[in-house]
């Protein structure tokens, strides 16, 4: 009872578990079986399961992402990583193209049922091109379904869902979630997708998180309360099919929204929330609704400099006192530790 | 194991050929019509590559093919009516049609798919071989790409996979000599670069006449077998020559890009003529049988036309559907 299970073991445990089950899932990507496994998720899987269903594979995502889905096409269910999101972009053309339309385009007669993790980076001088965030990329897309898990326990139970589904399914693993421990069951489980998670009940605001900003979210929620305002925070879990009753009726009863997510907000999940709110739910909305994402430019490398680019809890907690016409401008959540802040926590030595 | 190439073979490789130029032809009669509302490219002139190729196969290997991909459907016994539905855009069409001429599909056939965008299906075709070794299944895949795939990074990826992994697969390329008006000579250097690619990948490669049936068939029937036990990958270039325009049912000549002269020469080697007079001078057919066989494929493309038309237009509740698979 009661176990608790680090983020990056309920992806092994889910893959482990699934893999059992199903003899037709299989897993492969750069560096899958290495004495790394992808950041723990992948240890001990090979002696497990052998050389045939634990695969490294070419440095060829493109052609790679294609032999998945032809895998996938006649039964088989593979997973596909990605070390970090960034690389998954040369297999945009297999993901977008081909495994999001295949059973549109043939009329239902072909299945693509696939997972491809991608992971995001931040910290630690990732930069301009090993921290990007584009879930959005993706949940453009009709065809892809889009998951990022925020906890380990529904890590674990997404990663089983999406395992199960028969579609495309885009799972996205933030970097710093890995090291986070929770409870998490020993027997197999799923969590469904398309289903958000209230991490906290509250009246007067809506804060609506994904992945890693789901944590900040429900750190700034904390220390509104002690404010004396009450903050609902939803973990949205799944992008695409994003669960817009819950959001909805939590707007309902708050009236007011702020939108965190872990990518740019100019065009971004974000923005797809509070214009779907907008329009849905125009009629309960108390004041305009915020977003705080990223901005509009790139990472940069330096800590110096990086420090200043990821928004964070107190954040967070001033635009939401800000909405509530609260008066202290006070960003003692965020005041400097006198460390940096490119780790997610002091454990965290680098260099990925 | 690929049957011996015997005079009822040879017929029905005839037969299979000689129905791929009349469905081909009757598409470009009626496009005019103006129902037929999808691009369409016409493989007139590389029939032969098709219908060999094809028939080296079993039943239930898969074939995977790209935006020219109607002859392999057709020659891996992909359903006529449900095509000529599809390129109507009616309920019937083999993909309900939402896929149209660019988008194929049987797979009671073993036609698993086509896509137009170049390159992109020959790892699919390599995954679908991957997953039938990993499951140990008698199952070889052929994927049919032209000479412009071989200038895409998925080709070399692949190509590099299946070597490394001794997939069960053949990549057959057909080479026309054209991506759409472009000539080999701005897009690749030298003439054997598509073996040697193979090649330098460790992989049995082979350039021959794709105008050729015999040749094809028997040529296919090699790298099959080698796929089936267990002898790995091949490339084969088929040389061939598409007779009318990249996409519709026009002759292009007259446009600059290549010249009237250079596709006289390769409709004096027209693979179907050729064929015929082959049969006739090595007895396996006279030419009365051949006309009856010609018409009889008329009656039945001309009935496929005909249903076609006739199907209904996709229920407008499918416009949304089959967006997810359940």
């Amino acid at each position: 009872m009661n176990r608790q299970l680090k983020f990056s073991e309920a992806i092994r445990e889910a893959t482990d578990q699934a893999m059992e089950r199903d003899q037709s899932v299989y897993i492969i990507g750069l560096g899958v079986p290495d004495p790394k496994g992808i950041f723990g998720t992948t240890l001990g899987l090979l002696e497990k399961y052998g050389a045939e269903r634990v695969q490294d594979m070419p440095l060829s995502e493109n052609a790679m992402t294609g032999v998945a889905l032809g895998s996938a096409l006649v039964g088989m269910r593979p997973i596909i990583t990605h070390q970090r999101m960034d690389f998954a972009l040369v297999a945009m053309e297999q993901m977008v193209n081909q495994a999001a339309k295949w059973h549109y385009m043939f009329g239902g007669k072909a299945k693509v049922p696939m997972v491809v993790r991608m992971i995001i980076g931040r910290g630690w001088g990732q930069g301009p091109q090993h921290s990007q965030s584009l879930q959005a990329w993706f949940a453009h897309i009709p065809g892809l379904k889009v998951v990022m898990p925020t906890t380990a326990h529904d890590a674990k139970g997404l990663l089983a869902a999406a395992i199960e589904d028969n579609n495309p399914v885009i799972f996205i693993e933030h970097r710093w979630l890995h090291n986070i421990a929770d409870e998490v069951p020993e027997e197999y489980y799923t969590v469904p997708l398309g289903k958000a998670r209230v991490m906290c009940e509250g009246s007067d605001v809506t804060i609506v998180g994904t992945s890693y900003m789901a944590l900040e979210s429900l750190q700034a929620a904390e220390h509104l309360r002690e404010e004396g305002i009450s903050a609902e925070v939803i973990d949205l879990r799944t992008i695409r099919p994003w669960d817009v009753e819950t959001v909805l009726t939590s707007i309902r009863k708050t009236g007011r929204l702020v939108v965190t997510d872990t990518a740019g907000a100019a065009f971004g999940v974000s923005a797809e929330i509070a214009a779907t709110v907008l329009e849905r739910e125009f009629a309960s909305i108390k004041s305009a609704p915020v977003r705080i994402a990223l901005p509009d430019h790139p990472c940069p490398t330096s800590p110096a400099l990086s420090d200043h680019y990821y928004p964070r809890a107190g954040r967070i907690a001033l635009e939401v006192k800000k909405m509530l016409g609260h008066k202290t401008v006070a960003e003692s959540l965020d005041a400097s530790p006198g460390h940096r802040l490119d780790v997610p926590d002091p454990s965290f030595k680098g260099p990925f | 194991m690929p049957q011996q190439l015997d005079s009822q073979l040879r017929f029905k490789l005839y037969k299979e050929m000689l129905r791929i130029r009349i469905v081909e032809n009757a598409i470009a009669e009626y496009y005019g019509e103006q129902e037929m509302r999808c691009p369409v490219h016409l493989s007139i002139g590389q029939e032969a590559a098709e219908a060999g190729a094809c028939a080296a196969l079993e039943k239930w290997d898969y074939v995977l093919s790209g935006h020219r991909s109607h002859g392999h459907y057709l020659a891996k016994g992909g359903n006529l009516k449900a095509m000529m539905a599809e390129i109507y855009g009616k309920a019937t069409g083999c993909a309900g049609g939402k896929g149209g001429s660019m988008h194929l599909v049987d797979i009671e056939a073993g036609f698993l798919g086509a896509a137009p965008i170049v390159g992109s299906t020959i790892p699919i075709a390599a995954g679908v071989a991957f997953a039938a070794q990993m499951r140990n299944e008698d199952r070889v895949v052929m994927v049919f790409l032209g000479d412009g795939a071989t200038e895409t990074g998925a080709f070399y990826e692949s190509v590099n996979f299946a070597s490394l992994k001794n997939l069960p697969i053949v990549f057959l390329v057909e080479n026309n000599f054209y991506s759409v008006y472009s000539p080999m000579n701005v897009r690749q250097k030298g003439d054997n670069r598509i073996v040697d690619i193979a090649r330098a990948h460790g992989m049995e490669a082979h350039q021959a006449d794709g105008n050729d049936l015999d040749g094809v068939y028997r040529l296919c029937s090699q790298a099959v077998t080698r796929a089936r036990t267990g002898g790995g990958p091949s490339v084969l270039e088929l040389i061939t020559y598409r007779w009318r325009e990249h996409c519709g049912p026009a002759y292009d000549n007259d446009i600059g890009y290549r010249t009237e002269a250079e596709f006289l020469s390769w409709k004096e080697r027209d693979p179907v003529a050729a064929y015929e007079r082959k049969l006739i001078d090595d007895g396996v057919a006279a030419q009365h049988e051949m006309d009856l066989i010609g018409s009889d494929l008329k009656q039945e493309v001309d009935a496929a036309i005909a249903y076609a038309k006739q199907s209904p237009w996709p229920n407008l509740d499918t416009l949304s559907s089959q967006v997810y698979a359940n």
